[in-house]
């Protein structure tokens, strides 16, 4: 059972709180202040994505966060239900040689998830996507 | 959901005091999310940012940027230094910014010393992409001595 979950409508207005709530688990879960930051952009990364996808095929429906921090190690999880959704860029793919640089990929925010979890899984979750992450955390969570 | 982990939060002991900073400003009422002010010096136009750059808030500063450009500002140095978060929805809006400025053969220089912040660009690559400075008078003298 997760520590914390949560939903939200999908309005980029709630992404900085979804941030601010998996931060503080994160926290109280043991995990290093050192990689807080890295859980707090992650995290709204994958909402933020979440929300976008929502806006586009599923505006009625909410984003869905779960943060489960009782083991050895902290693990997000944030699904969405939008079908139309495939995902297709992950992983992310390295930019060709030649290309402009100023060329950002259509998914600078999953790129970004993977350059910060040490664990990322992106599988399909019913009629969406889930993106699971995960960092090392103490034993404080209950 | 602003009262939902009171105890979580106060629990930050010794620790990382700018993300504890963060989240007593955002539990309070008077928090800014987003505040951006700009002003000509040496014929640069310099944006400084403060606060939080996300999918919330970057909106505002594209519309900044594209004003800036559409009111003949091309040369532009943003200031990051008071920025206490950035994804990658702000960084699509400043490449949009250099983008817009290069079509003009401007710039768009960038002044962050913010190891958090710079991870990003790192991450991403962009470090490439845009010019990184210190400081405000070193990106306006960097970008003067390459006329």
């Amino acid at each position: 059972m997760p520590t914390v979950e949560m939903t939200f409508t999908p309005l980029p207005a709630h992404v900085r709180t979804a941030r601010l709530v998996a931060t503080a688990v994160a926290r109280r879960s043991g995990v290093p202040e050192a990689l807080l930051d890295e859980v707090r952009l992650a995290v709204g990364e994958a909402c933020s994505r979440a929300v976008e996808v929502h806006q586009e095929h599923c505006p009625a429906e909410p984003v869905r966060v779960a943060l489960t921090g009782a083991g050895e190690r902290f693990e997000v999880v944030v699904t969405n239900t939008a079908v139309g959704d495939d995902g297709m860029a992950w992983p992310p793919q390295p930019a060709a040689d030649g290309q402009d640089p100023a060329a950002l990929p259509a998914e600078l925010g999953l790129a970004v998830i993977a350059g910060l979890a040490d664990d990322v899984q992106v599988s399909r979750n019913g009629d969406g996507l889930s993106i699971r992450m995960s960092w090392p955390s103490g034993t404080r969570a209950g | 959901m602003r009262d939902g982990v009171p105890g979580a939060s106060r629990q930050a002991r010794g620790g990382t005091p700018t993300l504890a900073t963060t989240e007593d400003r955002i539990a309070r009422e008077d928090f800014v999310d987003l505040k951006l002010e700009h002003h000509t010096t040496d014929g640069i136009e310099v944006v400084d940012v403060e606060g939080e750059i996300d999918v919330y808030t970057a909106p505002r500063l594209r519309e900044l940027l594209i004003d800036l450009v559409n009111g003949g500002h091309y040369q532009l140095v943003v200031n990051m230094e008071k920025v206490e978060f950035l994804d990658s929805t702000g960084l699509g809006v400043l490449v949009g910014g250099l983008k817009r400025v290069r079509a003009h053969d401007g710039s768009l220089d960038l002044v962050c010393t913010q190891e958090r912040i710079l991870k990003i660009f790192r991450i991403t690559g962009l470090t490439k992409v845009f010019g990184i400075h210190d400081g405000v008078d070193e990106a306006i003298a960097a970008r003067k001595s390459e006329k």
